[in-house]
């Protein structure tokens, strides 16, 4: 059975965690931007890790259910009505056929994602179905285009009833005043002392320049010893400084390469913070630790892997066990 | 080499200092060795000009341990003989004309050379593939031949035709699809450079070697390749233009 799209909104995808293994011929990864509430989304109605969703950008979007299911509403809260009854965010609710979910605009927050039970069934291409604009791949037409009025999503029809909060400690705030933790790295060394001082004591403000390739921040300019570079790979996260000094951070729909000198990266944790900002919002950067960022990162990885439970035990073990010979 | 981390699940390889043959043909290496021996580990590998960023997974393996088994493989690379030429060879079929050849004009002023100077220059050279970017199947070429280097565009075309065949500095690319851009167009390929519906998406790889064949308007239409009707119209309009300017 499917869902009925009947007002986008600006900017709605459908995205699973991205496009993996295919960057050496240049394709992008895309995936959730917030992948911190996609996560949660998916873990609210035990779905696969990577079950597609739809990631709405700014609102103003309303479906149409055929058939009975749960799905998962996380992220901004953006005043979500079930036929015409308000709903919160971060919870599963139970929906019968012909609901009808609107979403208008945020305070808080930018994106907020939509999951169904077992998620949308979406023909991927590359082994993915996440929506890349720019690159024309994934979505629901294969061909990296946005929802539209009157698109079809399928789904499982499931009469489960499925009552789940997200614990409330889990659940950001989204600020327009944040501080992000940055993994040291890349050029770092070739920036100096001052200019590392410089980036990491003041305040840099969001520009309207923010989309799913990178987010353009304002403030004091930090300079690179070395101007430009011979185009290498660009992590998630990667901050590149251009010529203009002014920070540019890539996010999901990155380029595969480039040739800015870059400081560091933004951890994987807070570049969901950092999706949901909105222009205007005030960024201060903290150095961080690798090793910390890193252990911080395998402990939310097992938390989301885990629930899928014994299945995905076995394969743990099989991996520790390893080939005998 | 040197390995260095950049994230939590992403460490940087950098093989060389500088761009060169070599160093394509050792990371062209160094790839295929990686996906054996780390494959289980591995999330995404972007080779470069000099260097390949490798991205795992961590919960199949940590950061220090991952780092470790790479530089256990990166030695055993360096221990590998390199074999020259090993690299395959792609031939693409180019036509030059006036319809395709957007920019030959400003190439001619820039360089000093007659277009059919600059094509037999840029059809003589092997090229090397030595990085694939910024929209899938993209490969960055090198090196043109110094004498027909010229800088990118001031102002970047809004739609760069598919199948572009482009040089900008010492490089040269085809555009796989159309795109926004700034190289400097000179000929247009008919094959298809990017088909995610196949097996193999792209011909491209690090290291390969790849040829220009110059081919006539007539091959290249019955290769598939397209002309649009404004083209045929712009290159008529620079025909009769052209004897005005150099008179008898």
């Amino acid at each position: 059975m499917t869902l009925r799209i009947l007002t986008p909104g600006p900017l709605s995808l459908v995205q699973d965690l991205g496009r993996h293994g295919h960057q050496h011929i240049g394709v992008s990864p895309g995936g959730p931007m917030d992948e911190h509430a996609f996560l949660w989304a998916n873990r609210l109605l035990d779905n696969p890790l990577n079950a597609p969703q739809i990631e709405i950008a700014m609102g103003q979007f309303s479906c149409e259910f055929h058939a009975d299911t749960c799905i998962a509403l996380t992220g901004a809260d953006m005043n979500a009505t079930l036929n015409g009854k308000p709903v919160a965010v971060w919870q599963s609710l139970h929906i019968r056929a012909g609901d009808q979910l609107s979403l208008s605009g945020a305070r808080h927050g930018i994106r907020t994602y939509l999951a169904v039970k077992d998620g949308f069934k979406v023909t991927g291409i590359l082994n993915s179905s996440a929506t890349v604009m720019r690159d024309g791949l994934g979505g629901a037409d294969r061909q990296g285009g946005k929802l539209a009025a009157q698109d079809l999503l399928g789904y499982n029809v499931t009469s489960l009833i499925l009552t789940r909060q997200v614990p409330r400690q889990f659940i950001p705030e989204y600020s327009q005043n944040i501080s992000l933790n940055i993994i040291p790295g890349y050029q770092y060394d070739r920036f100096d002392k001052t200019e590392r001082e410089r980036f990491f004591s003041s305040e840099y403000t969001v520009t309207p320049q923010i989309d799913r390739m990178g987010y353009r921040l304002s403030g004091a300019a930090i300079r690179c010893q070395t101007s430009s570079l011979i185009s290498e790979g660009i992590a998630l996260g990667a901050i590149q400084i251009p010529a203009d000094g002014q920070p540019i951070i890539l996010m999901r729909d990155r380029q595969t390469i480039g040739g800015y000198p870059k400081i560091g990266c933004v951890t994987a944790r807070d570049l969901s913070t950092l999706a949901q900002c909105q222009p205007g919002a005030k960024i201060r950067f903290i150095e961080k630790d690798l090793y910390q960022a890193e252990a911080e990162r395998v402990i939310s990885q097992h938390f989301f892997r885990g629930y899928i439970g014994k299945k995905h035990a076995e394969h743990i073990l099989n991996t520790f066990t390893g080939p005998t010979e | 080499m040197t390995i260095t981390p950049v994230n939590e699940n992403t460490v940087m390889v950098y093989v060389a200092d500088r761009t060169s043959p070599e160093t394509a043909d050792k990371i062209a290496a160094i790839c295929p060795l990686l996906r054996a021996e780390l494959g289980q580990y591995l999330i995404d590998i972007v080779p470069s000009y000099t260097s390949i960023l490798v991205t795992f997974d961590l919960v199949a393996i940590g950061l220090r341990d991952f780092s470790r088994m790479l530089k256990q493989v990166l030695a055993r690379a360096e221990q590998m003989q390199h074999q020259a030429n090993q690299s395959p060879m792609i031939e693409l079929p180019v036509y030059y004309g006036p319809e395709v050849s957007l920019d030959a004009e400003d190439i001619s002023r820039h360089t000093g050379l007659d277009f059919e100077q600059i094509i037999e220059i840029h059809a003589s050279t092997v090229y090397r593939v030595y990085a694939i970017g910024f929209t899938p199947g993209f490969a960055y070429l090198g090196n043109t031949d110094p004498r027909i280097s010229i800088p990118r565009k001031q102002t970047p075309r809004a739609k760069v035709p598919k199948g572009s065949l482009a040089l900008a500095d010492q490089q040269t690319a085809i555009y796989p699809k159309a795109s926004p851009g700034g190289w400097q167009i000179i000929g247009r390929t008919p094959v298809e450079l990017i088909d995610f519906e196949r097996d193999n998406l792209t011909m491209f790889e690090m290291g390969a070697r790849v040829k220009f064949n110059p081919i006539t308007r007539a091959e290249f239409l019955a290769l598939g390749g397209v002309i649009e009707a404004d083209e045929y119209a712009r290159a008529a309009d620079q025909a009769t233009r052209r004897p005005q300017r150099e008179p008898a």
